[in-house]
């Protein structure tokens, strides 16, 4: 795919060799990306996450479910430099040691994150939202002398396409339903070009056929991308997972494909007529 | 097509640059001609007084300007920027001062009269070079521009904001000011800095020179306005809007949101200096007074006035807000304060978004009818 300037055209769902580009290359010769070792947070003596260990593979796509208070959006928080842990290691690839960083140099390495309510910036239009998200160099001087690339805007237009929001490029996103903000969310996401994406819920607040489309974008985006996702909704969770993990009060209570956790004694306890 | 999307959202705001910057030229040149040309008796005839007056209105709203980036387009409710713009009027002070030569009370042909009075012997350190233009105009840049370097990087990147952000900055400058009431810190103290001659060897006193100065405060708001709006309409500027509307947001996005802070706040603290170094040869004299806390806060209720977030509106507000000072004062010269307040709260409650965003609203909707009617 070359365009008039030579430049090869961004794809969305880009190949190993030029994604994430512009960053440092991520040592994975043991196909793990993500390491948590022993990660215990407590606030207040309430111990948010306790001794977790969790390993995520390359080009995985991993479901992480688990009751209210289970530990998931903090582990999150860790994963992104929000929250210092009080022990244990978050390792991204084989060297890349993400505790004592702080989230701007996590969001660089290429970890994108998806809150839980969508967080758009409400008082800019959808195009500017999408431009603000874009993968590239976010330095002060950068932004004063940028100008936006034909290629730039070809990109962001992909992706309006993808998200379903090409009529509202000039809307405030403010303006925007619930829906269409958690689609420009993810909009958001696909243009930072992450090598790991966490997602926070990403089927709140959409209509069925939404959640299937969604379901839908997420499943071909693994492979070349790993991404984590947080979710509530069973059916959505049967619909994309290869690997769920279940947390329970901040520990790893069982792994495996959907069935297994579906037949497993221990999340049967904790889940009990919760409909799983 | 494509280029119609971004293209067609410039043209809206450079069509406001085009009517403001018209605006200013206009006044500024119309009201020129008229002290120059015209004769004393005249019924058009500008005063220099008025001259000096209107002059004053501009250096205040550049101030405005200052503010209203940092407040209006990133969040930082500085309370303290009238500390950079009272540094900034220190520093053409002191030249001003050296202009005046032996021509002191004292007639001291190497000390200034306070020092005299004082019995010092020698020029502090700090004045050197200050008998030169050019060093002055650099002191204007760097004074205020390494302080608001320095207090950013230091607020910032311990990631103070909201109303803590805000008392900083008024410790700040009342912090400068009892500093700068004392007579051993050589910048004389309680009663400043006055009685200037000269600058750059023209009469201040003279017709020509105010009106030269007016002109200079104009032009310079202009330049102030147009490099604001290159800010705001950049990347940079749908950055640090990103920042005020989600701070954490924008740094999960790998922004480092402090150095867009510590850049932006320096930027307008040297605007800020710019119109204090404008403003003192125009008045005549800078006092500790100017590092008063009610000033800064005064600057704010001018933007909130005139419409945060609005450039022009931060001008406008400025203006009107002065102008009734001057109004008020001379009927009622006790209670501007409170009519200050009044007014703040009256604009808070009724006009959330200022004279310019009721301007804005207003405008829609009859360019929205006029449509409408057309159809």
């Amino acid at each position: 795919m070359l365009n008039d300037s030579g430049e090869r055209k961004r794809s969305l769902i880009p190949t190993q060799e030029h994604l994430g580009r512009g960053r440092p290359k991520l040592d994975l010769s043991h196909s793990v990306i993500l390491y948590v070792e022993g990660l215990t947070v407590s606030f207040d003596g309430f111990k948010a996450l306790d001794d977790l260990n969790l390993y995520v593979s390359d080009g995985e796509l991993r479901c992480l479910i688990g009751a209210n208070g289970a530990g998931k959006t903090t582990l999150m928080d860790v994963i992104t430099g929000q929250t210092k842990p009080d022990s244990g290691s978050v390792y991204f690839g084989q060297t890349v040691d993400l505790l004592g960083r702080n989230e701007t140099e996590i969001a660089q390495l290429g970890i994108g994150r998806k809150f839980q309510h969508p967080t758009v910036f409400e008082n800019q239009n959808v195009f500017s939202n999408l431009e603000l998200a874009m993968q590239g160099r976010k330095g002060v001087l950068d932004a004063l002398t940028s100008r936006q690339s034909e290629n730039d805007i070809a990109l962001i237009h992909d992706i309006l396409k993808i998200i379903g929001l090409e009529q509202h490029l000039r809307s405030l996103a403010g303006g925007l339903s619930h829906g269409q903000k958690q689609w420009l969310e993810i909009g958001m996401l696909l243009i930072a070009d992450p090598q790991l994406m966490l997602v926070d819920e990403p089927a709140a607040g959409m209509t069925p056929y939404e959640t299937e489309r969604t379901a839908e974008l997420l499943t071909s985006l693994a492979g070349d991308r790993t991404i984590l996702v947080v979710e509530h909704d069973m059916e959505f969770i049967r619909s994309i997972a290869r690997t769920v993990t279940v947390m329970h009060q901040g520990q790893l209570l069982a792994q495996g494909t959907m069935s297994d956790i579906q037949n497993n004694p221990a999340v049967l306890e904790v889940y009990l007529g919760e409909g799983l | 097509m494509l280029e119609f999307n971004s293209r067609l959202f410039l043209r809206d705001k450079t069509k406001h640059a085009y009517i403001f910057l018209s605006i200013i030229f206009l006044v500024s040149i119309s009201v020129s001609a008229c002290n120059l040309i015209l004769p004393e008796d005249s019924f058009f005839y500008v005063s220099a007084f008025t001259i000096t007056l209107m002059g004053k209105y501009l250096c205040y709203a550049i101030l405005a300007l200052s503010v209203d980036i940092v407040w209006g387009y990133c969040g930082i409710l500085s309370l303290g920027h009238g500390a950079f713009f009272a540094l900034g009027g220190y520093t053409i002070g002191m030249y001003l001062m050296r202009q005046i030569g032996d021509r002191g009370v004292y007639g001291d042909s190497l000390l200034p009269d306070f020092m005299v009075f004082l019995n010092w012997t020698e020029l502090p350190w700090f004045w050197f070079g200050f008998d030169h233009f050019w060093y002055a105009m650099l002191a204007t840049v760097c004074v205020p521009g390494i302080l608001a370097f320095l207090f950013g990087w230091l607020a910032f990147r311990s990631r103070v904001t909201g109303v803590y952000l805000s008392i900083m900055t008024q410790a700040l400058t009342y912090a400068l000011m009892l500093a700068f009431f004392r007579n051993e810190m050589g910048f004389g103290g309680n009663n400043g800095l006055t009685d200037f001659k000269d600058i750059l060897g023209f009469d201040l006193q003279s017709d020509g020179v105010r009106v030269g100065l007016f002109l200079c405060t104009a032009l310079t708001l202009s330049i102030a306005y147009c490099l604001c709006l290159l800010i705001t309409q950049s990347k940079f500027g749908k950055v640090i809007c990103a920042i005020r509307d989600a701070e954490e947001r924008t740094r999960f996005l790998g922004y480092k949101t402090e150095s867009y802070k510590v850049s932006l706040f320096v930027f307008s603290a040297i605007l800020a200096g710019v119109a204090g170094a404008l403003y003192v040869p125009q008045v005549g004299i800078i006092n500790p007074g100017e590092f008063s806390p009610l000033n800064s806060i005064e600057v704010v209720v001018w933007v909130a006035v005139g419409g945060r977030g609005f450039l022009y509106g931060a001008v406008v507000g400025a203006v009107v807000v002065n102008y009734a000072k001057t109004k008020f004062t001379a009927i009622f010269p006790d209670e501007w304060l409170f009519a200050l307040g009044a007014l703040f709260v009256l604009v808070t409650i009724f006009l959330p978004t200022g004279l310019a965003g009721a301007l804005k609203d207003n405008w829609s909707r009859v360019t929205k009818q006029s449509k409408s009617e057309l159809k």
